[in-house]
């Protein structure tokens, strides 16, 4: 594996330019004020109660994600290349998902294999011939975004379906301004809290004609033990929204309501974080308890807004990743402005020879998983693993792609010997209103703390960093 | 505002509330306990603690007998018994993560910090010493969060919903403290009047924060009928029924004049707080205080059966 590219660039002595003051302060600060005020961030979160749940764990029903008091920089100019390329790709992803359960011109130009939308489980047939207001279907997109070179920026996989970790940016911004209001000053740093208000005005600009000029708009979660149940209270806390579960919204005369200490309140948006499998025990799971029973009726009535809309992941799957180049041609006409981690199809015979005469330099993923669970780096795994996919991607060769083994870029972060450069990547969150797209300058940086790894996913021992966009 | 934000609200303040109140009766009981055996005789604090706190039914099943270390476990520590001081704190913290977005930060600080405290405390304390500074602790947080509450809610429906629950718990614990004195079944040589019955009087006011209050009200040594009296009858002693009343039919008035709406809620307060207004003490003693205090605590939920049906569902 190559060496990874330091987005500091300490190894090769002076710093890059946006890191420059950055490099200084570090010369300047003595470590243990470091130590010190990463002690500090840690009980700053836990007092606001920043938690996350992961699955399986049962004593660490609540977790703090390790907070990295470093910040990670971007410069003016990588971020216009970047945000440039989200607009277009999310631009792209909304067209296609019509087409699928629209005209379907797509599959008849054969640009995508019909197998892959119509066997894939997260392809939604009740969406066939449905209309969605102004035909947008990923109102909020996370797009995650690796880095190898000073300009080589990847997209890694796209979020469309209830994208999570907006909570986290904000979060990191809020203490870091707290704890380093020197470090600031010292720098132009494009704001992210307007993020809410951007949220708040996509999603209303998106209400169905029918709702009166001042659109109610909800946030609907699974509930307290969802592991992102922090994200969505601090959401709708913001937006200033009422955050709903099943339970608190019924369907009558197919128009959504909520209920409240007045009566039945008339709901036009909701901005949902639960999975269309549970959304209408009547449509979908009938064991669902999370959802609200008769709600696609009223959905398919045009009487409430999705957010995103039913059947967005038949675009996150990782299989019709690998032909989204392909699909930003289609649509738009033009080269995709950011790249593909080039991908070998595993259902293609060639490319599954391929992987299987390259396992260990490869990283495997499952098609339909997420959260960085059911995937193998090729060289850090032991022989036993080794063969269980081999194993698994003989059987099942439809539901692997693989990729190279990237040498994710670096930043400084606080560990244990001190300051160290651990691999990142950065997710931006993507809003699509009726006016236009919006997107806050930056994102969310994540972290892979222990040396060497390149898991940054927060289950698996992963930490965040505030991510700052200079404004010059 | 949603019916079940209103529904977590109302209970996130009533667990709140009932943990001080649990704390309280229990420090009453270990003052009393203190007491030289010549005062106390064979008499069973800890029994009248767990009738109290009324969970008398729920107790008997999971221990064989009522001592310190029973009913310290059962009312402050267990798990398994639902109104137990960590149980309250825990629920009530759940409730309070539930409505995150309805609560201000101060709030959530309080009781997140208390929940995340309360792990401090274990199974149990180590010594009689840490058991006092528990139930002080404990009587500190709730008074922090009510603190909180009163000093950073906006007044609307939201700030309404939990005084609701403060109060109508209030009254539920007032009411039940008052009737330790019928669960403290006085050995049957000591006469109505005598040094234990005395101290078992005091330690009610000591328990409502209510001795000195006592003195300034009534400049008189402590007696029975003027205990009832203050804490039932007296407007201005705040922890009392008739206070509690006051501010339950203040607070829906202003929760119907916001929505535009009377309902039974209303009604049955008002009712409640006439039937206080109209008692006088002797009439209540004559009546039967235990008697009295039944009545009283089956109206209050009464009440609150009717504020969930009209509000909270």
């Amino acid at each position: 594996m190559a060496v990874a590219f330091d987005e500091m660039g300490a190894a090769e002595g002076a710093a890059r330019a946006p890191y420059a003051e950055l490099a200084r302060w570090l010369d300047e600060v003595p470590p243990d004020v470091l130590d010190y005020r990463r002690r500090e961030a840690e009980l700053l979160f836990r007092r606001i109660g920043i938690t996350f749940a992961v699955y399986g764990e049962a004593d660490a029903q609540e977790r703090l994600i390790p907070f990295d008091v470093l910040p990670r920089i971007l410069s003016a100019a990588e971020w216009n290349l970047l945000r440039e390329g989200l607009e277009q790709r999310v631009k792209a992803i909304n067209l296609y998902i019509k087409d699928v359960y629209g005209g379907r011109e797509i599959l008849k130009a054969g640009v995508v294999p019909e197998d892959l939308v119509f066997q894939n489980p997260v392809f939604r047939p009740e969406m066939n011939g449905q209309k969605v207001p102004h035909d947008i279907y990923v109102h909020i997109g996370g797009i995650d975004i690796v880095r190898t070179g000073a300009d080589t920026f990847y997209v890694l996989e796209d979020n469309t379906r209830t994208p999570s970790g907006v909570s986290y940016m904000l979060e990191n911004r809020e203490i870091m301004l707290r704890l380093f209001p020197e470090l600031f000053s010292r720098h132009r740093v494009a704001p992210v809290e307007n993020y809410p208000d951007e949220l708040l005005a996509t999603l209303k600009s998106v209400a169905p004609a029918s709702a009166n000029s001042d659109p109610t708009v909800v946030l609907l979660t699974p509930g307290i033990y969802n592991s992102a149940y922090y994200e969505h209270s601090f959401l709708a806390d913001k937006l200033g929204i009422e955050l709903v579960e099943g339970r608190d919204l019924f369907v009558m005369d197919e128009l959504v309501h909520m209920r409240t200490t007045q009566g039945p309140k008339r709901v036009d948006v909701i901005y949902r974080r639960i999975d269309d499998d549970f959304l209408d025990p009547l449509a979908f799971r009938p064991d669902s308890m999370l959802g609200v029973a008769g709600l696609m009726s009223a959905y398919h009535a045009g009487n409430v807004t999705l957010a995103n809309a039913v059947g967005t992941g038949i675009a996150d799957d990782k299989a019709v990743y690998s032909y989204m180049p392909e699909i930003v041609k289609f649509y738009l006409g033009a080269e995709p402005i950011l790249k593909n981690v080039p991908t070998w199809r595993c259902r293609e015979a060639d490319h599954l020879r391929h992987v299987l005469d390259h396992l260990e330099e490869l990283v495997v993923k499952e098609v339909h998983g997420s959260g960085g669970y059911g995937m193998m780096i090729g060289p850090t795994s032991d022989k036993a693993t080794l063969a269980a996919f081999r194993a698994k991607l003989k059987a099942h060769p439809r539901n692997f792609i693989a990729q190279p083994t990237l040498a994710l870029s670096t930043c400084p972060t606080c560990v244990e010997e001190g300051v160290a450069p651990r691999h990142v990547d950065l997710r931006p969150f993507v809003l699509t209103g009726r006016d236009r797209v919006r997107i806050v300058p930056g994102g969310l940086t994540r972290v892979a703390l222990k040396k060497g790894s390149l898991v940054v996913n927060s289950s698996q021992g992963g930490g965040t960093k505030d991510t700052w966009v200079l404004d010059q | 505002m949603l019916s079940r934000t209103a529904d977590n609200l109302f209970w996130l303040a009533r667990y709140v509330e009932r943990a001080e109140c649990l704390a309280r009766i229990l420090e009453v009981t270990q003052r009393l306990t203190a007491l030289p055996l010549a005062y106390v005789g064979t008499t069973n604090e800890w029994e009248s603690a767990v009738a109290t706190a009324g969970c008398a039914a729920a107790f008997a099943n999971s221990y064989p007998e009522a001592n310190e270390e029973t009913v310290i476990d059962f009312l402050c520590f267990s798990q398994a018994n639902p109104s137990s001081i960590r149980s309250c704190f825990e629920t009530a913290r759940t409730n309070a993560r539930a409505v995150r977005t309805a609560l201000t930060v101060e709030m959530w600080d309080a009781i997140n910090g208390t929940w995340l405290e309360l792990k401090r405390f274990g199974n149990g304390p180590s010594s009689r010493e840490e058991f006092m500074r528990f139930l002080r602790w404990v009587q500190e947080n709730s008074l922090r969060f009510d603190g909180s509450a009163y000093r950073t809610m906006l007044r609307n429906d939201a700030y309404w919903f939990s005084r609701l629950g403060v109060y109508l718990e209030r009254a539920d614990n007032t009411a039940r403290i008052l009737d330790v004195k019928y669960h403290l079944l006085l050995p049957a040589n000591e006469r109505v009047g005598g040094p234990l019955d005395y101290f078992q009087w005091a330690a009610i006011l000591r328990s409502v924060s209510a001795l000195t209050a006592y003195h300034w009200v009534y400049r008189e040594s402590v007696k029975p009928w003027l205990i009832a009296d203050l804490l039932i009858l007296r407007d201005e002693m705040p922890r009392s029924l008739a206070s509690c009343y006051s501010a339950l039919v203040q607070n829906l008035d202003l929760i119907a004049r916001a929505y535009g709406r009377q309902g039974t809620a209303q009604r049955k307060a008002r009712a409640i707080r006439a039937r206080i207004e109209n008692t006088r003490m002797d009439e209540i003693f004559k009546e039967g205080l235990h008697e009295f205090i039944d009545e009283f605590v089956d109206n209050n939920n009464e009440l609150g059966t009717a504020i969930t049906e009209q509000y909270l569902m």
